[in-house]
């Protein structure tokens, strides 16, 4: 399976932006030839930078706004866009990570801790990707084996207990696929955190902020609010993997990102995610501090929304929520 | 020369032998191979024993309502939502349409959707019941399935009963995208309902159980029962394979394998399932 990551439809953007900087570089050339005091005016290119800004940022919402499911699924996978700890870094204070399932280990495919945003302290946690090799393969490419969704139930569940509310964030590929995941009861543990988190007493904030795949996704994510970046998919199972299944063909992973709707507009249709937070021009990779500033705003909302309802109901109304999703017909009541 | 040194003649007796096994006609229907052993054995021996192969015990795949038949008191069961039916909501297309996929599971008369429920008796005993059923499109689970398992366990908690179900699957059901995903959580809070109320949940692991359906409510049984060598799993061994590129040790995901590492409660063959069902239920009662 070929693991296809150009985006090709970021170029033209690309090309642009190569010659604003060349421009750039060609205007700070010559105003140093003018400090050394010679008669020849600096040629000016402001004119022509701003020209082709405007044309960079007119071409980025134009792409941006028809990318197809394929290329946002490209888009939540750039190896920029800002990860878990990024965004906490961005959107806490006084953060402090913490470890362990308290069973067998740490695993550095879920990260969490206590940290506070506005006024409140919560608990915050989620898959945290790699940025370079070596990284990528410390965090297991953010494929939490069991120990991280028990780490994560772990840390929900002391939550719960000081009355802290709790946020995660979703960027996995799916559950480790290995033996050892499997010898520890993967199964388990997904299963587990779906049942302990609808039952869990203090509000519950979920933000899918890059990908979101399959049970490894959903074990961190029954929350009483679930929010999407704009660029970022929510999926049954990755494009690729259903392509090697459905169409019995990795390579028509593009295809099955069609046909699985993993969209944000999608998923609003099919009642799986309930608003949508808007990534700055180009995708969040290409202003992580602007992205974040959504993030928390959209979570500081939520919060407040959520804090104000009596325990009781919120946790009915979460039980409610997942009740109610799917469509069937056949129902004679 | 002595006649067994002839070498014509042992030539001769070889050629025959096999010729006479190519020549053996297998009546269709008649005789099955089991997929473990792959002994040919003789099909009726095999439905006298519960579809249970005589030589190696391996279990085979049985449709929903044999399953029934041989767990209920007889004519105890009565089915429930029934006509509940799949609606492709993401107008899903691979290589076939979704629609026409549902329309050749509907064909094999195998019921509406993967998965059979309703109430029974079990040795008197009355119980919600789910049995999956495999033949349709792999047990996989859409948002019939969980939407019925999560109608019996809330009959089951309103009634205080017993829920038992019997899982054959091969995970979420990909043609329906995210609400597959979806009912893993719904039939997971369903689950945490009935702790909290002390109703007790029964999860029995057929061959084969892997995916979505694991990841939730099968695996969160207050007992896990398991038939002997069936697969359990989330990730398949097939893509575990692709992925490690190593092969796979013994008996791995296999029902003994599970039980060793502490993931099941027992295994239980199918002939010792009814009175073993029977027998847990009646110390919760």
């Amino acid at each position: 399976m070929s693991y296809r990551n150009t985006r090709d439809f970021d170029k033209p953007i690309e090309e642009i932006e190569r010659k604003i900087n060349e421009l750039r570089e060609r205007s700070q050339d010559s105003k140093q030839e003018n400090q050394k005091g010679q008669e020849d005016n600096g040629e000016d290119y402001s004119a022509e930078i701003e020209k082709l800004e405007a044309r960079a940022a007119k071409l980025t919402a134009d792409i941006y706004a028809n990318l197809t499911p394929w290329q946002v699924t490209l888009v939540a996978r750039h190896p920029e866009r800002p990860y878990t700890l990024d965004h906490i870094e961005n959107i806490t204070t006084d953060f402090i990570e913490l470890h362990g399932d308290r069973l067998f280990k740490d695993d550095p495919a879920i990260v969490g801790g206590m940290g506070r945003i506005g006024d409140r302290s919560i608990i915050i946690l989620g898959q945290q990707k790699g940025r370079n090799t070596k990284e990528r393969f410390y965090r297991n490419y953010g494929m939490p084996h069991p120990e991280g969704y028990r780490k994560a139930l772990r840390l929900m569940q002391m939550a719960e207990r000081f009355n802290m509310p709790i946020v995660t964030f979703i960027d996995t590929p799916g559950a480790a696929p290995d033996i050892e995941a499997e010898e520890r009861g993967q199964s388990e543990a997904i299963a587990r955190n779906l049942l302990e988190m609808s039952q869990l007493r203090v509000p519950i904030v979920t933000v899918v902020i890059g990908e979101g795949g399959s049970g490894g996704a959903l074990a961190i994510g029954v929350a009483d609010k679930v929010m999407i970046f704009e660029f970022s998919t929510y999926s049954v199972i990755s494009p690729e993997g259903c392509a090697a299944i459905l169409w019995k063909d990795g390579a028509k992973a593009e295809t099955a990102a069609k046909a699985l709707k993993v969209n944000a507009d999608e998923l609003i249709r099919l009642g799986v995610v309930d608003s949508i937070i808007k990534e700055p021009l180009g995708g969040a990779h290409r202003d992580p501090k602007a992205s974040s500033k959504n993030l928390k705003e959209a979570i500081i909302t939520a919060l407040d929304e959520l804090t104000a309802i009596d325990t009781d109901k919120l946790v009915e109304a979460r039980y409610n929520k997942f009740r109610k999703i799917g469509v069937f017909a056949g129902d004679e009541a | 020369m002595a006649w067994f040194k002839k070498n014509l003649f042992k030539k001769d007796m070889f050629k025959n032998a096999s010729d006479e096994k190519k020549s053996v006609k297998v009546p269709h229907g008649m005789w099955v191979k089991c997929n473990h052993c792959n002994e040919i054995i003789y099909k009726k021996e095999v439905e006298r024993n519960l579809e249970v192969c005589p030589k190696c015990n391996y279990h085979f795949r049985i449709s929903s309502k044999k399953r029934v038949e041989i767990i209920v008191d007889e004519g105890s069961f009565v089915e429930l939502n029934a006509d509940l039916e799949a609606v492709d909501a993401l107008e899903f297309k691979d290589i076939k349409k979704y629609k026409d996929r549902l329309k050749d599971a509907h064909k094999k008369k195998c019921g509406k959707d993967a998965i059979l429920t309703g109430s029974g008796l079990i040795g008197g005993t009355k119980v919600m019941l789910g049995v999956f059923e495999f033949a349709f499109m792999g047990g996989s689970m859409g948002s019939v399935v969980g939407e019925k398992i999560t109608r019996i366990m809330e009959v089951a908690l309103a009634e205080r009963v017993p829920v038992i179900i019997f899982t054959a699957s091969g995970g979420a059901r990909m043609q329906e995208g995210i609400l597959s995903l979806m009912q893993m959580a719904k039939t997971s809070a369903a689950i945490a309902r009935l702790r909290r109320a002390g109703v007790p949940f029964i999860s029995v692991l057929t061959d084969p159980t892997t995916g979505g359906v694991t990841a939730s409510f099968a695996m969160l049984g207050d007992l896990i029962l398991a038939e002997p060598k069936a697969l359990i799993g989330f990730a398949g061994p097939r893509v575990i394979q692709e992925t490690i590129k190593q092969k796979l040790p013994e008996g791995f995901q296999r029902s003994e394998f599970l039980l060793e590492h502490g993931m099941l409660d027992m295994i239980v063959e199918r002939k010792r399932m009814k009175e073993t069902i029977s027998m847990l239920v009646s110390h919760f009662a």
